[in-house]
C-alpha cells in the first residue's frame, strides 16, 4: 500500500457525470472534475447541496446511480475496497475515540489500515515529533484541548500514507492560530504529494485551497482557483461568490 | 445615562482545575447588539449560563435587566429569551407545536408573540406541520429563534446561533438579528466566526475564559501594535518559512493567498520591506513576491492578543 501502486500515478480524483438519486430526488447531478495529485481542493456548498452524498461516493460508501468516479486510480463503485485502503478521512464530528489514550488511538487506526506494530511505532514517533505534541501519549483524548484533538486526528488520518485525505469541516470551532497551524499541516501533507479534499463553512478559509468547487442543488456551479472565481464574478471575496451562487429562493427549502 | 441592560463585574467560574471564566467584566447598553467572539472553550457558553441564571458564579457579580443573577433568578428567567448552542427543541414535535409549547411555558400564546416573530415565522410557516427534527439547519435555527422570542423577552441571548450552518444561512440569520435590533431589542450573540463580528455594535474577544478586548468592530483593528503587511509569493510554504525566519519578524500568519507579516521595526515602510524581502527571500527561491501595507482586522488582533497572555482587557 504505497504510492508506487498501479493506478496512483494519474490524477487523484476523477469524477465523470457522477450522479446519485434517492427516489425522485437527485442529490448529486452529473458532476465532473479532476483533482491532481498533491492538490488542496476545496469542496463547498450550502447545507443540503449534495456535498456529503458526493463524499460518500468518493470514499466508496455509496454507489453512484450513474456516471463514474475514480479515487487513487480505482473505481469507487467496483473497487471500493482498494479505494478505502488509499484514503484517509477526518471530520469535526468523527475523529478520535475520546475514551482511548493518544497511543491507543494511533495503534487502533494503524491496525485498521493494516500497518504492523513496528511501522505504527516508527511512524507515530515521527508524527508526534512533527506535531510538536507536548501532552502525554498516555493521556485520554477526552482531556486534550480541541486544537490538539483536531491536529492529532489529521495526523492519524495520514498514518497509513493515503493518496487522498478527505477533511469534512476540520476546523470548526478552533481558535484562529490553531486553524492556521492546521492549514500548515495541510500544506505540508500536500507538498509531500497527498491530495487534500476539504469542506468548510469558512469562506475565508477556502482561500487557502489551490482550487475550489461550489455545489448548488446537486450541480457543480463553479470551479476554479480562488483568484479566478473572484475575477469571474467580479467580487472582492469568496463569501460574495458563494452568496451570488447559492442565494436563491430554494436555497433553504428544507 | 441609561442603566446598562447587562452588567458583568469580575465574574469567575471554575470547574475542577479548569477556569471557564476568569474575572470577566463588561456592560451592554440598551438596544445594543453585543458580540462575544471566541473559539470553543473560550467560556462563551458558561457566560450565557451565568446570565440566564443556570449557573452561579464563584466570584464577582452580574445583573441582567437590573436584576441580580443570583438573588433575582425568577425575575430574569421570564424576561430573557435564550437560544442555546445545541439544538434544544423537541425533534418529534412539529414546528407549530414547538412554538406553542414554548409560548405556554411562559404563560402566553403564539398569537400574543406573533407581531415580534412574524418576519421570521413567515419563513418557516409553510412547514408548520413538519417535525422539527426534519428541518434543515437554517430552518431549525429560525424556529429556535422564534421559540426564544415568542414570550416577547426584553433581552435576547444567542449562544453560537450560526455554528455549522452554511455561509448564506449565516448571513440571512444576521440580517434577521439586524431587524430585531432595529426594534430596540438588546441582543448578546456568541460566535466563533470572526467575520460575523463586524455585524455587531460592539464585540468582546474571548479566549480561555478571559476577555481579551472590548471594542467596536471597526476599531478593533487599530489595536494592532505594529504596521501590518500582506505578502504574496510562491511557493507559499517556502514564503511562510522564510518570513518566520526573517530576523525582524514580529508575526507571520497565513491569510488565504497571502501571509500577514508584521515587522519589529515600528517605522517600517512598505517600499523598504519590499526591497529587503526581494533580496533575502528572492535568493532563497521565493518568486512572484508582492508586498502591500494593510489595515489589521479582527482576526489579526485576536491572534496578537492570544499570543500575548498578559494582555489586559480594555
Amino acid at each position: 500500500m504505497n504510492r508506487s501502486d498501479a493506478g496512483s500515478t494519474g490524477p487523484a480524483i476523477v469524477a465523470h457525470e457522477l450522479t446519485r438519486r434517492f427516489g425522485d430526488f437527485t442529490a448529486v447531478d452529473a458532476i465532473s472534475f479532476t483533482v491532481q495529485s498533491g492538490e488542496v481542493f476545496g469542496f463547498l456548498g450550502a447545507n443540503g447541496a449534495g456535498k456529503t452524498t458526493a463524499i460518500r461516493m468518493f470514499t466508496g460508501l455509496l454507489a453512484p446511480t450513474s456516471g463514474s468516479a475514480s479515487v487513487a486510480g480505482f473505481d469507487v463503485a467496483t473497487e471500493s475496497d482498494r479505494v478505502r485502503e488509499r484514503i484517509g478521512y477526518m471530520s469535526q464530528r468523527f475523529s478520535l475515540y475520546e475514551d482511548l489514550t493518544v497511543r491507543e488511538n494511533i495503534r487502533l487506526y494503524g491496525g485498521i489500515y493494516g500497518l504492523d506494530d513496528a511501522t505504527i511505532r516508527e511512524r507515530s514517533d515521527v508524527m508526534l515529533a512533527e506535531l510538536d505534541f507536548t501532552p502525554s501519549v498516555t493521556s485520554l483524548v477526552r482531556s486534550l484541548p480541541l486544537g490538539w484533538k483536531q491536529k492529532l486526528a489529521f495526523s492519524v488520518a495520514l498514518l497509513h500514507q493515503p493518496v487522498v485525505v478527505f477533511l469534512d469541516e476540520p476546523t470548526g470551532g478552533v481558535d484562529p492560530i490553531t486553524r492556521r497551524q492546521f492549514w500548515e499541516m495541510i500544506y505540508r501533507a500536500a507538498a509531500r504529494g497527498t491530495t487534500v479534499f476539504v469542506t468548510t463553512h469558512y469562506l475565508d478559509e477556502a482561500e487557502y485551497c489551490d482550487r475550489l468547487s461550489i455545489m448548488v442543488d446537486g450541480r457543480l456551479a463553479a470551479l476554479g482557483t480562488p483568484a479566478a472565481l473572484k475575477r469571474e464574478y467580479d467580487v472582492p471575496s469568496l463569501d460574495d461568490v458563494f452568496v451570488r451562487l447559492v442565494r436563491s429562493p430554494v436555497a433553504d427549502a428544507g | 445615562m441609561t442603566a446598562p441592560v447587562v452588567s458583568v463585574r469580575g465574574v469567575s467560574k471554575r470547574f475542577g482545575s479548569t477556569t471557564a471564566l476568569d474575572a470577566v467584566s463588561f456592560e451592554v447598553a440598551p438596544g445594543e447588539l453585543f458580540g462575544i467572539v471566541g473559539p470553543d472553550g473560550a467560556g462563551k457558553t458558561t457566560l450565557f449560563h451565568v446570565l440566564t441564571t443556570l449557573r452561579v458564579p464563584d466570584s464577582g457579580s452580574a445583573s441582567v435587566l437590573g436584576f441580580d443573577v443570583v438573588r433575582d433568578l425568577w425575575s430574569i428567567r421570564s424576561r430573557v429569551g435564550y437560544m442555546p448552542g445545541r439544538f434544544a427543541l423537541y425533534a418529534d414535535l412539529s414546528v407549530e407545536e414547538n412554538l406553542g409549547f414554548f409560548a405556554s411555558v411562559f404563560g402566553t400564546t403564539i398569537a400574543d408573540g406573533l407581531e415580534l416573530i412574524q418576519p421570521i415565522y413567515q419563513q418557516i410557516e409553510p412547514f408548520r406541520d413538519r417535525k422539527a427534527g426534519a428541518l434543515s439547519g437554517g430552518m431549525k435555527q429560525k424556529l429556535a429563534l422564534c421559540c426564544a422570542l415568542v414570550h416577547r423577552p426584553e433581552l435576547l441571548l444567542l449562544d453560537e446561533p450560526t455554528t455549522g450552518v452554511d455561509a448564506v444561512s449565516r448571513r440571512e440569520f444576521w440580517e434577521l438579528l439586524a431587524t430585531l435590533r432595529e426594534s430596540g431589542l438588546p441582543i448578546i450573540a456568541a460566535t466563533p466566526y470572526m467575520d460575523e463580528a463586524a455585524r455587531c455594535d460592539r464585540i468582546a474577544l474571548m479566549q480561555d475564559g478571559r476577555v481579551l478586548a472590548i471594542d467596536e468592530p471597526a476599531a478593533v483593528g487599530t489595536r494592532f501594535p505594529r504596521p501590518l503587511f500582506a505578502v504574496r509569493g510562491k511557493p507559499r510554504a517556502l514564503l511562510l518559512d522564510r518570513l518566520r525566519a526573517y530576523p525582524h519578524m514580529a508575526s507571520a500568519y497565513p491569510f488565504g493567498e497571502t501571509v500577514h507579516f508584521s515587522d519589529r521595526r515600528a517605522d517600517m515602510r512598505v517600499e523598504q520591506l519590499r526591497q529587503e524581502l526581494l533580496v533575502t527571500l528572492g535568493t532563497d527561491g521565493v518568486s512572484d513576491l508582492l508586498v502591500e501595507r494593510i489595515e489589521a482586522g479582527i482576526e489579526d488582533v485576536f491572534m496578537e492578543l492570544m499570543a500575548a497572555p498578559t494582555a489586559v482587557a480594555a
